[in-house]
């Protein structure tokens, strides 16, 4: 292949699917995966569903993975996987590694779709001893739908984001017997519908309780709790550390490009550029977690805004800076705000720390460009529609909660 | 030999495959001993020497005229002279000894003067704006310190892991989960029951840590020593912290403890720590989330930009502390028995002097392999090259740490391959970094199937 038009780092639905578009509209698209195969997250993720807004049917994740990869290829894309991206330079220049040794790549733009991960255990400072059955959901994925392993018979899953609800159908994939659901908070995270599952298969469900201890110095043997009723331990075999999902975005972190403190992932403008204008990014790197068909439809509006790029048809990056002001906004994207009919990023996404009632507003000077009412809970889905025009002074998102 | 579970007669049995274990093995091997190395876990350094703050100390703070002080210099010089060709890392931080009160500013002078007592003459003293001169990320709350330009930092576990695979690339042998059970001393010979089966030995060394006064019973039949486990918790930051101090900071230490470090890592992530909690359990160290809190609430009172970054991870060690502060080094207890205890938390600067006093101890004479081998470590910290700069890695599978599956492949296999996955993450960093597992844990099950002594997964 010659010099790329556009590299895409990460092979997730995101990035796949953005790649599938812009080889699609003839440009020279690579795709660069650190791991052995293409595909992301779903990859390992055994369970339906996957692939009704994209492939129109239902699918599981390793099916809709290899899905997405055949299209890209399909439409002319090259994905090189076993390539690790080792530094993002300014211009677009991103130092790679792979069984052939270090290289050098180039192109006039660079798309980072590198994705998310969860929380791990020892991010939340969970207290007790590190034996080994101590693991992320996505690790857990990967042993069983991957592997073909089981790691444990009767977990602790902490957490009870939906990823909590994957980590439970695939233990029932597993025939593993989670011994408990623990939620620090007042209610199940996910969805309603969802706090029936642990009770349809027995698990019981301990809210506003957290993991105190964990016990075993090989492997786990126990783990205490604190919950409103005192001190419980629980035999156990291992614990499942569920969501908390964080961008990947460590190589944003040691380059130019930065990082948004609030939500720890790229600061980019409606269009999904960065302050450097050859780079963009997409999918659950810009906020954490959403669902792979919500990352598939993001890729493919960025690479229509990557195309303009190509073109020149973009206007000159700037725009208003975007300020959160609230403890209980975790992220708010894009940052930067301006002119962005026909952008990728036509609403503002936002995520809570905690459950919220209360008046999400937008504002400029004393203008107050959006408002709305909410009453949401943490790491939902929450967005506001942009306003079609704006200066380029400070915006606000802020918050007023009632009781 | 007659008995079927024999494992062989050695002229020395090193019991405890710690730092010191390690270094008494090598030390003893290049002086032509043929040594056998006992260790009850899975892998070498499971005890005291899997968790510490991994700083190479000059011994500027330790006692006077102490062995412990002797031994902490003559490891200090050894570690230059062998760490090039055992491949090991070396960066060369420096310290700073900081006072944040008037009553510690108080002590400097003493401090100061004993350093110098100690042998280190290149000191020099800081004002408090002269410590922010040179670590501008440093609080203002700094009043005054002194710097130790000689104080380093090394990788805790390829410094161990080199002197043992120069004692074995030279004759010795180890043998893992080989717990000793009790010894009997007769013609002037050990016999050792372990686990593993049964070995001899003309000399026997306890460098049991942990575990030191036990085996002194279960070898002699009595202790001189209590071992009082001292629990340390430490809190590891993201590799973007590594910018915010280039210096290992040091606090005034008390009577105690050296009290709470900021430092960077030889693998490049800023480490706060460590606590130091007296408990009588010498198998569990636990972490605690208020004192982990504590910890990095006084981090950030040091460093106030640490409150932007990341925890990579928590861990807890236990020092084999005595009911004395001195080392409980004796070779009078038992003939041909020598105890190596309380080796606290200085273990890991000053294990190449315990070796070569030990060995002076002994006193005994084999003929020394004129030319022996020298195999280098692979380099897995951020003073060298990474395999992943090489091509021919096959890969990376742990993307945080940026491990390689070659170096994965190579730690596996050889007379030192890793026997459990604690052991893999201590040659190669995998899992060590920011994810701790998320990306990886799958393709290395996969890797380590069949391979490790203790499994990663466990299957009945």
């Amino acid at each position: 292949m010659t010099e790329p038009e556009v590299i895409v780092v990460g092979a997730g639905p995101a990035g796949l699917s953005a790649a599938t578009e812009l080889a699609r509209a003839g440009r020279r698209v690579v795709v660069l995966e650190r791991e052995a195969e293409a595909g992301g997250v779903p990859r390992h993720c055994g369970h339906s569903p996957y692939g009704m807004r994209e492939f129109k049917r239902v699918m599981s994740g390793p099916a809709y993975a290899a899905r997405l990869r055949d299209t890209a290829l399909a439409a002319g894309a090259t994905i090189r996987t076993g390539t690790t991206v080792t530094a993002l330079l300014p211009g677009g220049r991103v130092e790679v590694t792979s069984d052939q040794g270090p290289e050098m790549l180039a192109a006039p733009v660079v798309l980072l779709a590198m994705g998310v991960r969860e929380t791990s255990r020892a991010a939340r400072l969970i207290g007790g001893e590190k034996p080994g059955g101590v693991m992320n959901t996505a690790a857990l994925q990967g042993l069983v739908y991957l592997n073909g392993q089981s790691p444990f018979r009767r977990p602790v899953v902490l957490g009870t984001e939906l990823v909590a609800f994957s980590a439970l159908l695939t233990c029932r994939h597993a025939g593993i017997k989670p011994a408990a659901m623990v939620e620090p908070g007042p209610r199940v995270t996910a969805w309603s519908a969802a706090r029936w599952l642990p009770r349809l298969m027995g698990v019981p469900l301990y809210l506003q309780s957290d993991i105190a201890a964990i016990r075993g110095r090989s492997r786990v043997e126990a783990v205490v709790l604190h919950t409103p009723n005192g001190e419980v331990e629980i035999e156990a075999d291992g614990v499942i550390v569920t969501g908390g999902f964080r961008p990947e975005s460590a190589l944003l972190r040691t380059s130019h490009l930065g990082v948004d403190p609030q939500g720890g992932g790229p600061v980019i403008d409606a269009w999904g550029r960065l302050a450097d204008p050859a780079y963009f990014a997409a999918g659950n790197l810009l906020r954490g977690v959403e669902t792979a068909g919500w990352c598939w439809a993001e890729g493919r509006r960025t690479a229509h805004a990557i195309l303009s790029a190509l073109e020149g048809r973009l206007p000159a990056p700037g725009g208003a800076r975007l300020t959160v002001a609230h403890p209980a906004l975790r992220l708010a994207v894009p940052q930067v705000l301006g002119p962005a009919s026909d952008a990728p990023h036509d609403r503002l996404q936002i995520r809570l720390t905690r459950a919220v009632k209360g008046r999400l507003r937008l504002t400029q000077g004393d203008r107050v460009l959006v408002e709305a009412r909410i009453d949401a809970l943490p790491e939902r889905r929450l967005s506001l529609p942009l306003p079609p025009t704006l200066s380029d002074a400070e915006v606000r998102l802020e918050l007023e909660e009632t009781r | 030999m007659s008995d079927p579970l024999s494992l062989g007669s050695y002229d020395v049995a090193v019991i405890g495959a710690g730092v010191v274990g390690c270094a008494l093995a090598r030390a003893f091997t290049l002086a032509g001993a043929r040594v056998v190395v006992l260790e009850k876990a899975a892998d070498v350094l499971d005890g005291a020497s899997k968790g510490n703050s991994a700083i190479l100390h000059t011994g500027f703070d330790a006692p006077e005229g102490s062995l412990e002080l002797a031994c902490i210099r003559d490891g200090y010089a050894l570690y230059h002279e062998v760490r090039e060709r055992l491949g090991l890392p070396l960066v060369r931080a420096g310290a700073m000894v900081l006072a944040w009160s008037e009553e510690e500013v108080a002590s400097l002078p003493t401090l100061m003067a004993q350093a110098e007592a100690n042998g280190i003459t290149d000191l020099e003293p800081l004002t408090g704006p002269g410590a922010r001169a040179l670590e501008p990320a440093l609080s203002a709350a700094v009043r005054a310190g002194f710097r130790v330009p000689g104080e380093h930092l090394i990788d805790p576990w390829s410094a161990a892991h080199g002197y043992l695979a120069q004692a074995l690339a030279n004759g010795a042998v180890l043998l893992r989960q080989a717990e000793v059970l009790a010894g009997r001393h007769s013609g002037g010979v050990w016999h050792l029951a372990t686990t593993a089966g049964a070995v001899s030995a003309d000399l026997v060394i306890n460098a049991a840590g942990l575990w030191g006064d036990e085996v002194d019973r279960r070898v002699t039949g009595e202790s001189w020593f209590t071992i009082k486990p001292r629990k340390g918790q430490f809190v590891v930051y993201d590799k973007t912290a590594a910018a915010l101090a280039g210096h290992i900071l040091l606090p005034v230490p008390t009577k105690i403890t050296k009290g709470i470090v900021v430092c960077r890592t030889a693998f490049g992530n800023l480490l706060v720590g460590p606590t130091a909690e007296e408990q009588d359990d010498r198998d569990h160290a636990t972490v605690e989330r208020e004192t982990l809190q504590a910890l990095m609430r006084r981090g950030e009172e040091i460093l106030p930009a640490l409150a932007e970054h990341e925890v990579t991870a928590v861990y807890a060690g236990l020092r084999p502390a005595t009911e004395e502060k001195h080392y409980r080094i004796r070779d009078d207890l038992a003939p041909g028995y020598i105890c190596v205890g309380g080796i606290r938390s200085t273990g890991l600067s000053a294990a190449l002097g315990i070796a070569a006093h030990v060995l002076r101890l002994a006193g005994r004479d084999w003929a020394a392999p004129a030319d022996p081998v020298w195999p280098a470590m692979p380099n897995i910290s951020v003073d060298g090259q990474r395999d992943w700069q090489c091509a021919g890695h096959g890969g990376i599978v742990c993307h945080c740490e940026l491990v390689t599956r070659r170096e994965i492949e190579a730690a596996l296999t050889g007379p030192m391959a890793a026997g459990s996955l604690a052991g893999l993450k201590r040659r190669t960093r995998v899992t060590m970094g920011r994810c701790q597992g998320f990306y990886c844990s799958a393709e290395l099950a996969r890797i380590s199937e069949g391979r490790l002594l203790q499994p990663m997964l466990e299957h009945d």
